[in-house]
């Protein structure tokens, strides 16, 4: 006869009536230690590194930082990093929706294969992607001649920058778009099909209304993802300064050439509007969160 | 219509083609080629790093990313939905400023007389604060499910505190901890951003993987950049693809 876990237990460890007080001592403790512990390490990895690095870039008051951040290449490199993203974002919002559609709605042969290649630039490092740009537009690359035939340069300038900032934070609008989706249902598009709505109306009135603020959640990670990438858009830009330097490649080389000011600076713009997603993140989940509950 | 076929020719530019094209130059050589190049022993430890410090990093982040999640859902205190939104902040922050945070008071410098710059813990350091949140994102909707009478239950007829976790809590939190170890090892070989500026890019001490693979391009060698990168993408993809397998199997176990 095999004694369940339960009984196995209760053998071994009567409960004790009376040690309620001290069980309940004990579960505090328990609940504190796993606190400090959490906290502690949530401090030490991140918050303090965090708020020294603001420390260090206003230590010496908002002078310096000022005309760090005003330095003709600084803001350069600022509104590149912000053209680069005006393009790489709305191309990626679009075609991520239109993804998400076709993995959620579509009903063709080999769809996993579609949901593989979306997903695949999570697990490709961003150095990676970077060369394999260069191995298809670059001047070696297989349609390097071809480009260069047609005086297009794709690798090291602008297209090249926004190619490879489009591919790193290609998933992220569509993966936050199905699960939106799939919980829509298929009902009210069917009923507005049904009083006559042309599939185009009923993408507008009713598909896309019930599913934007997964989008916007998707739109804000995808523009945060694409404002700080630096490994890919390091190797395609070829860091020309003042050119092909956006705000991340400008940090590192502030840094290695020995202006930590500058390199600070910048890198605080950035943690800054890092923050401003954080916060944009905690709203758009809390305001999903609230319609859920009702 | 349209829209699919412009959305084929989306994908197959920016993820199809690029990823042919590396296994085309990666293969340019033969497998006995490619084998020298992944062999070569720069190319070899900085592999060998790259695994061994992913492999510690998805450790760590298993246990404290635990605790964490642990602690976000079953304890209360002030300030609990500021930690929350701060877990979140090593995936919206710039990996080079993540590098950069790190070295500003872990670095030279460090007003706690802590000088991580140009070891291997600067590696591992880094890896654990981009790689923090997918463990704790992953097993806090699991807790928050995870229906406490059973705990009670357990606990009410004798379970010791450290018995109802290891049977009862873990096994239902083991998928969860998988898949966020399985993302954090596949995020941790190919990160490179925020490794640029606090580990010195040493080779044979501090190079990992990526950074092995961007110097190699600088120096024009794109078979050998090509060779390491396909390496490493093999094993993020196996490690994702067998750890999905893993949880499937599992769910459909406890089911």
């Amino acid at each position: 006869m095999s004694i369940s876990p339960a009984a196995g237990i209760g053998a071994r460890r009567p409960p004790v009536r009376g040690s309620a007080e001290a069980e309940a001592r004990a579960a505090r403790a328990r609940r504190l230690g796993a606190r400090t512990i959490a906290l502690g390490y949530l401090a030490l990895l991140l918050l303090a590194p965090v708020a020294m690095i603001f420390y260090r870039t206003f230590e010496h008051g908002l002078g310096p930082v000022w005309s760090a951040v005003t330095a003709p290449n600084a803001q350069r490199a600022f509104w590149l990093s912000l053209e680069v993203v005006a393009i790489a974002v709305p191309l990626n919002t679009i075609f991520g929706v239109g993804m998400a559609l076709l993995l959620e709605r579509g009903r063709f042969r080999g769809k996993w294969i579609l949901g593989v290649l979306i997903d695949l630039p999570f697990a490709i490092s961003p150095v990676v992607v970077g060369l394999a740009l260069v191995l298809v537009y670059g001047k070696t690359g297989w349609f390097g001649d071809w480009l260069a035939e047609n005086g297009i340069q794709v690798i090291f300038s602008m297209p090249g920058m926004v190619l490879a900032t489009a591919v790193v934070s290609l998933p992220f609008v569509a993966r936050e778009t199905v699960p939106v989706l799939h919980e829509l249902g298929t009902d009210s598009e069917q009923a507005a099909a049904t009083l006559g709505a042309s599939s185009w109306q009923t993408f507008w009135r009713v598909t896309l209304p019930g599913i934007r603020w997964g989008v916007v959640y998707g739109v804000v990670l995808t523009t945060a993802r694409a404002l700080g990438e630096f490994g890919a858009v390091s190797i395609v830009s070829g860091r020309i300064e003042g050119q092909t330097q956006t705000l991340p490649l400008y940090v590192q080389d502030r840094f290695e050439n020995f202006d930590s000011t500058g390199a600070y600076a910048a890198a605080v713009v950035l943690a800054l509007l890092a923050l401003a997603t954080l916060l944009a993140m905690t709203l758009l989940t809390r305001r999903a969160h609230r319609k859920a509950g009702t | 219509m349209v829209g699919k076929g412009l959305l084929g020719i989306y994908l197959t530019a920016l993820v199809l083609l690029p990823i042919a094209a590396l296994l085309s130059k990666a293969s340019s050589g033969g497998t006995s080629a490619f084998w020298r190049e992944i062999t070569s022993p720069e190319a070899l430890a900085a592999i060998k790093l790259t695994l061994a410090a992913s492999a510690i990093v998805v450790v760590i982040n298993a246990i404290f990313g635990t605790v964490i999640a642990w602690v976000l859902v079953r304890d209360e205190f002030p300030g609990k939905n500021f930690v929350n939104a701060l877990i979140d902040l090593p995936f919206a922050l710039p990996t080079i400023v993540a590098g950069l945070v790190l070295l500003s008071l872990y670095g030279k410098g460090s007003p706690v007389g802590i000088n991580v710059a140009f070891t291997r813990a600067a590696v591992g350091l880094a890896l654990l604060f981009v790689t923090l949140p997918f463990v704790v994102r992953s097993v806090q909707p699991v807790l928050l499910e995870l229906d406490v009478s059973m705990e009670e239950a357990a606990a009410s007829l004798g379970a010791r505190p450290l018995t109802v976790l290891r049977r009862v809590v873990l096994p239902s939190l083991a998928p969860a901890i998988i898949s966020g170890v399985a993302l954090s090892f596949a995020r941790a070989l190919g990160e490179f951003g925020s490794l640029v500026l606090i580990t010195g890019n040493l080779p044979f001490k501090t190079e990992v993987g990526s950074v092995y693979i961007f110097g190699q391009i600088q120096n024009e060698s794109l078979p050998t950049a090509a060779a390491v990168s396909v390496a490493l993408l093999f094993v993020a993809l196996l490690v994702l693809g067998v750890l999905q397998f893993a949880s499937r199997r599992q769910s459909r176990h406890v089911l």
